[in-house]
């Protein structure tokens, strides 16, 4: 089963200003599981599409099963048996499982459509991925991530494909899921069917892939290199033209025990229940748990975007019941879901770093731009975002890059002079006044500081679609803060990132907290046996 | 330290650009259909044309016209831009007009029927946008419902009569001149630039766009979103205060009826000029042009003499065309933009 | 003060000032009012006899004639000891009046006195009262099927344009006019009324080889017929005549005449209002005549439904039972003979 279905030479793409793809060689043999690698940006989204169906290719050539492709539609894709499993599913909520999975190609005589033909063929196809559990008359609308992801899937082999791409697969699944999901591409490989999987999970493309290609800047650095056997500095290498080795960087060892964050019996029926917690200032809380353990809600809850049922919430003292009342005393909060929760995708990144901060950089109720422009190109420097251009609407980033603005809009807390002076500091720029800013000497270290600033940060997956290299920056910029006094509550399915970044870790399961313990004294299998014994379905309540 | 990529990327993005031009590109868009009509205009009625004294009082009273809906429809735009509609403005100026002409108030004066007019328009504003914000109704329908008692209100306090303004100051507002300009339009000029300043240069403006533009992240970001809304109503009642002065100047008059589908006018004439019905985007000058268009087609069709049947269609398909041009640039912009 | 009180006081305040403002500027009555149209003169047939209920139903536009109609009927009545009037609101449509029509019949008045929103539309449930029983006064618009009405009156809207037209024909004839430059402002023009006046406007110009240069319709309304008056002043630069349908729009219209400071024409109004008949007596602004379409209509159809419900006939006719049908004659009111009509403005 060696032969190359799928061909790709010198492949271009170019948009009005931009060469997305550059020069792309890809070889993807039939029954493979083929592992494409790149940062943000590289190109790898625009490659799915020209695969697609979405995009046509500019220059280069495509050959799928011997012959030139170039598909017209998305539906030609299918048709030749190309299927793309986007990591936003593009499933219609409201349809059953067997409608989704013949989208588009409705089994139909005479133009109404034959339901049960369609049902009995979509139970076939679920049988075939192992989930015939799954009813073919439910409504996508009730099934889990995973289930959702399962219905993708039966909408692929029903246009019967020959090759499967998928979009960041994991990145919605449990870590049960995601086993799951290995069994179902193994079987399909093992019919024939090749596999195009796209992930920046470098263990699981140990685990699943059979050869890798790296992108980088819209060209292909590296192919035909093993999976499992390339050495991971070599990857991310040619991921980032960079050999900085993936670590985390030292945690600091001068804390402050005073308490910044309590959090007290916060209960919501429902979602969680009596948890109780301590951040300390400079401390970095991690919480590990599945998918659906009740994390999301509970930052939301600190962060007064939800009411608790019972409980309370105290910062520095005071009682935090509302977003305002949180936002005025120092929080902030990077939301799971960014394009939804958190970013104006239509206006530029700088007026998006500084929606919790223009009305502090404004005078007199007029909003001055400038300032907020340099500061935010202060802190895009920080964040190496990518491009560094904070006028460019933000719906242009890449998922990476979007998740440095929320992050980035935090850094520069609730705003005003004072805070770009502290944005200066942490990068080491002691004597560098960002333009605009008035003649102030610096603020002292510690209390000081924090005026005005971010005190405790709530981050929820906050490298949830983010590649290696913008990863360790992040990396970077959390221990930054936290070594500069602001304390971080962290929530990650990546047990190793929690680990790796935490210095408390707390365990989340079914809504409660069962273990608490320094980081150091645990390991990953630790953690996801306390993690895992228990339900594996989204939202199960205590 | 830092980390060593490719030197970064500082040039203005051409997309960026892009977006600017694309402000730009409607309103000379819009400007070039003003030139058209007034083309139009000259070519059908060249002996109307040829007088220069009445080329410039055409020129004027296209804009003074323009005056009391401009003002509506720069309040709506603030509305539409946070994610909202008021079906209701022209029930607000009817109720504010009405309210400001009532033998009491007028008892009281220019100053009391002025001061009238906008704090009854403020008060419904609030009304809709409590309703709206704390009572969770769908904007739609708040207004709807608001749209309908208002009048009714109205016809009650004025008792179906149409009541006649008898005081000299306000019914001269409609004939003073400055510098040869009607004072209506030195309103509508002043509530424009207002209304760009507001929008573009302070934080409400920016926090307008944010609660429209996704009021999630706007909520999580600390911006109270709920108050927010319920100013932007009070703003576009406020706006229907000062037009209902100004059209009862005009008409010397007010009545339940006044105003009539004014909420329609002002809402295609924002549209036109390039706000998003979803919210989250919008332009004020874009508005002025939306209004100027729609008043330079009626004076059209007036020295043309042609039957207003034909100019509903014709606003009607323009309105369409709008709405299409934007669907089609949005949709792939957004396509290009994402790579 | 934190944001919670602060937003409190202004609610708090905004309360209070509203219901200041309530109270303070609601009051409206205007005194002795509108003119009512009162007809106690003495004659057999006032003498009180058996009693009648009249049922009435008209519709609640916003309109000073429409408001006219119902405040006459009801004057009207009033001035009768052996009348009961009984109004329901006829609601928004047509459909809304049908239904209040249908509780107004199961209730059995002697008479039923109605303006319909529409002829056509409202005839069934004239029909439905008939053949109950309950006799009914139509109103104005006409019911197509006689079977559905005993009495009907109406103005005569072809026979207002056609008054006005020679009004203005005669005028510029004798002014010695050649190709005059005529402006016509008509209400609602989807309203088969107004088509009917135009048609007879147009006729009765016809008669003098004049026809129409622009017409601007508005909508019965001040501030309609101010931004239809403005449209048409700007089109025709110079203008000799104008004849604009109905007086209440006629206000906006005058004001935007005087705006435009415009006089070198004269205008001819619609409908007879007060406001109209003193302005065409003062003559100190371009309107000059007015073609009545009298809401006085309403007093005379309650005083004729009394007349059915008590089986008495006109006293002035030979007949013994009221008409089945009487079409008011639209008259001219100019300077001459306006003091004459000057009670009946509305």
């Amino acid at each position: 089963m060696t032969e190359v279905v799928l061909r790709l030479v010198d492949v271009v793409k170019t948009f009005p200003g931009v060469r997305a793809l550059d020069g792309v060689q890809l070889e993807v043999a039939a029954g493979e599981v083929h592992c494409l690698l790149g940062q943000n940006g590289a190109g790898k989204s625009t490659l799915i599409k020209v695969l697609a169906g979405v995009h046509h290719a500019d220059g280069g050539e495509i050959s799928w099963l011997g012959e030139p492709f170039a598909p017209a539609t998305p539906q030609a894709a299918m048709r030749a048996g190309i299927a793309t499993i986007y990591q936003e599913l593009d499933l219609v909520d409201e349809l059953s499982v067997a409608e989704n999975a013949f989208l588009g190609h409705e089994r139909s005589r005479l133009g109404f459509s034959r339901r049960r033909a369609a049902a009995v063929q979509t139970r076939a196809i679920l049988a075939r991925l192992g989930h015939a559990e799954i009813s073919p008359t439910e409504k996508v609308r009730r099934l889990p991530a995973a289930g959702k992801q399962i219905v993708s899937m039966a909408r692929a082999l029903s246009h019967d494909a020959k090759l499967i791409v998928m979009d960041e697969p994991s990145a919605v699944l449990a870590h049960d899921e995601v086993a799951n999901l290995f069994r179902i591409i193994r079987e399909l490989t093992a019919q024939g069917i090749a596999v195009i999987y796209i992930s920046h999970r470098l263990a699981e493309i140990r685990e699943i892939g059979d050869r890798v290609t790296v992108l980088k800047d819209g060209r292909t650095t590296a192919s035909h290199l093993s999976a499992r056997d390339t050495p991971t500095r070599e990857l991310v290498g040619k991921m980032t033209g960079r050999t900085i080795e993936y670590i985390f960087p030292p945690r600091a060892t001068n804390r402050e025990s005073r308490v910044l964050l309590a959090v007290d019996g916060l209960t919501r029926h429902g979602e969680f229940a009596d948890v109780t917690l301590t951040v300390a200032p400079g401390e970095i809380v991690g919480i590990a748990g599945l998918v659906g353990s009740g994390r999301s809600e509970l930052l939301e809850t600190i962060f007064g975007a939800r009411r608790a049922d019972a409980g309370t919430v105290t910062l520095d003292g005071h009682r935090i019941t509302s977003v305002g009342a949180a936002v005025r005393r120092g929080m902030g909060m990077a939301p799971e879901e960014r394009k939804s929760q958190a970013l104006l995708l239509d206006e530029p990144v700088y007026k998006n770093m500084t929606l919790a901060s223009f009305a502090g950089f404004a005078r007199a109720g007029f909003t001055a731009a400038r300032d907020e422009r340099a500061a935010a190109l202060t802190t895009a420097d920080r964040l190496d975002l990518r491009p560094r251009d904070v006028e460019r609407p933000a719906r242009t980033l890449s998922g990476g890059n979007q998740q440095k603005v929320v992050v980035g809009r935090w850094l520069l807390g609730k705003g005003g002079d004072r805070q770009k002076v502290v944005v200066g500091r942490w990068l080491g720029r002691g004597g560098d006044r960002p333009e605009g800013a008035a003649d102030r000497p610096l603020p002292g270290k510690g209390g000081d500081q924090k005026k005005g600033g971010t005190r405790l940060l709530l981050l929820d997956e906050p490298t949830r679609g983010v590649d290696v290299g913008a990863r360790a920056e992040l990396y970077r910029v959390i221990r930054d803060l936290a070594a500069n006094g602001v304390g971080v509550l962290l929530v990650s399915s990546e047990v190793p990132e929690v680990l790796g970044l935490a210095d408390r870790v707390l365990v989340m399961r079914e809504g409660r907290i069962v273990h608490e313990a320094p980081a150091d004294d645990l390991d990953e299998d630790t953690v996801l046996d306390l993690v895992m014994a228990g339900s594996l379905l989204e939202g199960e309540p205590t | 330290m830092i980390a060593q990529t490719a030197p970064p990327d500082v040039r203005p993005s051409p997309k960026s650009k892009r977006r600017l031009d694309d402000n730009t590109a409607r309103n000379l868009g819009l400007v070039g259909v003003l030139v058209v009509l007034v083309v139009i205009g000259i070519v059908t009625k060249p002996e109307l044309y040829s007088d220069p004294t009445w080329v410039r009082n055409n020129v004027l009273t296209i804009l003074q016209q323009a005056s009391a809906i401009g003002v509506v429809t720069v309040g709506m735009t603030f509305v539409i831009i946070g994610g909202g509609i008021d079906l209701s403005v022209g029930a607000i100026i009817a109720l504010a007009g009405v309210w400001a002409t009532t033998l009491a108030t007028q008892s009281h004066g220019a100053a009391g029927m002025i001061f009238t007019a906008l704090v009854v328009g403020i008060a419904v504003g609030l009304i809709n946008g409590v309703l709206i914000s704390y009572g969770r109704l769908v904007p739609f329908i708040a207004t709807l419902a608001m749209l309908v008692s208002a009048r009714g209100l109205a016809a009650q306090i004025s008792g179906k009569q149409t009541q006649v303004s008898a005081n000299d100051t306000i019914n001269s507002i409609a004939t003073t001149k400055l510098l040869g300009v009607p004072l209506l339009v030195w309103i509508l000029a002043l509530v424009v630039a207002a209304g760009w300043v507001l929008l573009n240069r302070t934080t409400f403006g920016r926090r307008t766009v944010a609660v429209g533009g996704n009021p999630e992240a706007a909520r999580l970001a600390g911006i109270n979103v709920k108050w927010h809304t319920v100013l932007l109503y009070a703003l576009s009642g406020l706006c229907c205060g000062l037009a209902a002065i100004m059209l009862t100047s005009q008409a010397t008059s007010a009545q339940a009826a006044m105003a009539n589908l004014y909420e329609l006018d002002a809402i295609a004439a924002a549209i036109i000029g390039g706000t998003l019905l979803s919210g989250g985007r919008g332009t004020i000058v874009g508005a002025l042009f939306g209004v100027l268009v729609f008043s330079t087609i009626t004076n059209l069709f007036a020295i043309n003499n042609l039957s207003t049947e034909v100019q509903n269609m014709v606003k009607g398909g323009i309105i369409v065309a709008a709405v299409l041009i934007q669907q089609f640039r949005y949709r792939s912009l957004t396509q290009l933009l994402k790579r | 003060m934190s944001a919670l009180s602060r937003r409190r006081v202004l609610f708090g305040g905004a309360a209070v000032g509203a219901g200041a403002l309530l109270t303070a500027c609601t009051s409206n009555d205007p005194g002795t009012g509108a003119q009512v149209k009162t007809n106690a003169s003495g004659d057999a047939n006032a003498a009180p006899g058996q009693k009648v209920t009249i049922g009435f139903s008209a519709p609640a536009a916003d309109h000073g004639w429409i408001a006219a109609i119902t405040n006459n009927a009801k004057a009207q009545a009033a001035t009768y000891s052996d009348v009961e009037f009984k109004a329901v609101e006829a609601g928004a449509d047509a459909a809304a009046q049908r239904a209040a029509l249908s509780t107004l019949i199961a209730q059995k008045p002697t008479v039923i006195v109605m303006l319909p929103w529409d002829g056509k539309e409202l005839n069934a449930a004239g029909l439905e009262a008939m053949r109950a029983g309950i006799p009914v006064v139509n109103l104005d618009r006409a019911f197509p099927s006689a079977a559905a009405y005993r009495l009907q009156i109406k103005g005569d809207n072809y026979g207002m344009g056609l008054a006005a037209g020679q009004y203005i024909g005669e005028q510029l004839k004798t002014k010695g006019v050649t190709n005059p430059i005529i402006g016509e402002i008509p209400g609602i023009d989807s309203l088969e009324l107004t088509q009917e006046r135009t048609q007879g406007f147009n006729a009765a110009l016809a008669t003098y080889g004049f026809k129409v240069a622009n017409r601007r319709p508005a909508e019965f309304t001040a501030d309609s017929g101010q931004a239809a008056a403005t449209a048409l002043l700007q089109a025709l630069p110079k203008m000799d005549a104008l004849w604009n349908h109905d007086d209440d729009q006629g206000i906006g219209v005058l004001a935007a005449i005087k705006q435009a400071n415009r006089s070198e024409f004269f205008m001819v109004g619609g409908a007879g209002s007060k406001a109209a008949i003193d302005a065409i007596t003062a003559d100190n602004t371009v309107l000059k005549a007015t073609v009545t379409y009298s809401p006085s209509m309403a007093s005379s159809a309650v005083t004729l439904a009394r007349l059915i419900g008590q089986g008495k006939g006109m006293s002035d006719l030979v007949e013994l039972q009221v008409p089945k049908e009487i079409t008011l004659a639209s008259e001219t009111i100019t300077k001459a003979n306006a003091d004459k009509y000057a009670k009946l403005g509305f």
